[in-house]
């Protein structure tokens, strides 16, 4: 028996293309603004989201037939908050530098759409192991995304990737500053990930008409 | 979805068990860890303390940052830190826990006008005198803090800032070395006057080959953080402007 049925790999797979929970759920927006100016926030983010979506999916999963529908939203809530907290806790009991790097996700991850999103639209209808790959399926979608905004947004903002310098030393101006190119700051700034998540959602509608919107 | 669970009774009841157990479960992690994060936190302090006096393990490219080793920090702080002083009013007296007073509490009492208590650090390398003083203040999210070691003749020996929550990729980029590094040699007088570092963006000059013009180069993307770096050096010269008068090589 293959570890996956096609409909749970489907589960995997959709969130990466045609049912992107950034391009086309339009969940996670303010994350994606926030931390994408360099790619290695981008993937710490990309990390904890995972975590924190794939380990509340099944949490909430299995209290969904006890949850009380009117006040589902704000136990979800408290699941995810509970998570996190103890995560944290643990990491700066066990792993106190871990913990200074993530530190300032935790607020960002809590307030994150996609994870309450997700709860409420997956995980409150169906199974533990479909919502599990529910979470690490959006996750790994907003990932992608989150990666690709970073890796612009640093490349031609700072002109590093990962902080290492890719197109030589802007004050000294050697390798491509000494032809006087400069980096864009504009890039750095959150309305530059406004833009470069506009593109690939262009990019993707015009590749599949099917995704357009009527109205 | 079974009609049980959307009666009254049963969400008040739900609602309760939930938060005692969360709750619960919460206090008891926090009671279960704290002994190991207060020691964290200890080694923390000594590891800044000691990293903006320049002891630290920092190769010499511009890298990232790198504290010395939790398990001997205890022992480096104890041989670099020679005194640890309290300033309380015009009394100054000695204390070898200085170094876990809260500036944050103490500026809060400032607020109130009760008394307060002001640490300094005395740490020796190489036969040079540092003075190091913690500072507290706000960037855009939340708070901000850091060390700032200075010679006797108000020269930045070295500092450290870190912070609670500025974005990743802009204001949290004040604790990167490229930034801190600059701070390095600048001094916080201006003539005779007090004046402290601005974090500038005008300053035009991003090697900081000017040491005393009491700037030095803004982060892009960060300016509110920046401005609270700035406020925060301002803030804290002036609180210790009467120990700083007397320490100073005149």
């Amino acid at each position: 028996m293959a570890l996956l049925s096609k409909k749970d790999t489907n589960l995997i797979t959709d969130p990466l293309a045609d049912n992107n929970p950034i391009t086309i759920q339009v969940l996670g927006i303010c994350s994606a603004l926030a931390i994408t100016a360099e790619l290695k926030a981008s993937l710490v983010m990309a990390i904890s989201v995972m975590f924190v979506l794939g380990a509340g999916n099944v949490v909430i999963s299995l209290m969904r037939n006890i949850i009380p529908s009117k006040i589902r939203i704000i136990v979800q809530l408290i699941v995810v908050a509970t998570l996190v907290i103890i995560v944290d806790q643990v990491l700066k009991a066990y792993a106190y530098e871990l913990s200074k790097t993530l530190a300032v996700f935790v607020g960002l991850i809590i307030t994150n759409c996609i994870i309450m999103g997700r709860f409420e639209a997956f995980a409150l209808a169906n199974g533990p192991w479909r919502s599990f790959l529910d979470g690490i399926g959006n996750s790994l979608g907003y990932g992608v995304i989150l990666v690709i905004v970073g890796f612009f947004r640093e490349l031609l903002g700072s002109g590093t990737l990962f902080g290492y310098p890719v197109f030589g030393d802007p004050i000294m101006k050697t390798g491509l500053y000494s032809t006087g190119y400069e980096n864009n700051g504009f890039m750095i700034i959150p309305p530059a990930a406004l833009i470069v998540v506009g593109i690939i959602i262009w990019v993707q509608r015009s590749r599949n008409p099917a995704l357009v919107e009527e109205n | 979805m079974a009609n049980k669970t959307d009666s009254n009774v049963y969400t008040v009841v739900f609602a309760a068990v939930m938060v005692v157990v969360v709750g619960s479960i919460l206090a008891f992690l926090a009671s279960a860890l704290r002994p190991n994060i207060k020691e964290n936190e200890r080694f923390e302090k000594q590891q800044n303390i000691l990293y903006a006096m320049g002891v630290n393990e920092n190769g010499d490219d511009a890298g990232s940052v790198n504290f010395i080793p939790t398990d001997v920090v205890e022992d480096e702080f104890a041989s670099y830190i020679k005194e640890q002083l309290v300033i309380q009013g015009d009394k100054i007296t000695e204390d070898n826990e200085a170094y876990l007073i809260d500036l944050k509490k103490q500026l809060a009492k400032i607020k109130k006008g009760e008394d307060y208590k002001l640490p300094v650090f005395i740490g020796e390398k190489d036969g040079k005198k540092f003075y190091i003083i913690p500072m507290y203040g706000k960037g855009l999210w939340d708070a901000i803090w850091g060390f700032i070691a200075l010679d006797d003749t108000m020269t930045v020996q070295g500092v450290y800032f870190d912070h609670k929550g500025e974005t990743p990729g802009l204001g949290a980029n004040i604790k990167m070395r490229y930034f801190m590094d600059d701070f390095k040699g600048e001094t916080i007088l201006n003539g005779t006057q007090y004046a402290g570092i601005d974090v500038a963006k005008g300053n035009n000059d991003p090697l900081n080959n000017t040491k005393d013009d009491n700037e030095v180069d803004a982060l892009a993307g960060a300016t509110i953080t920046g401005n609270g770096v700035s406020a925060m050096i301002r803030e804290t010269v002036k609180l210790y402007k009467p120990y700083l008068e007397t320490i100073r090589a005149k």
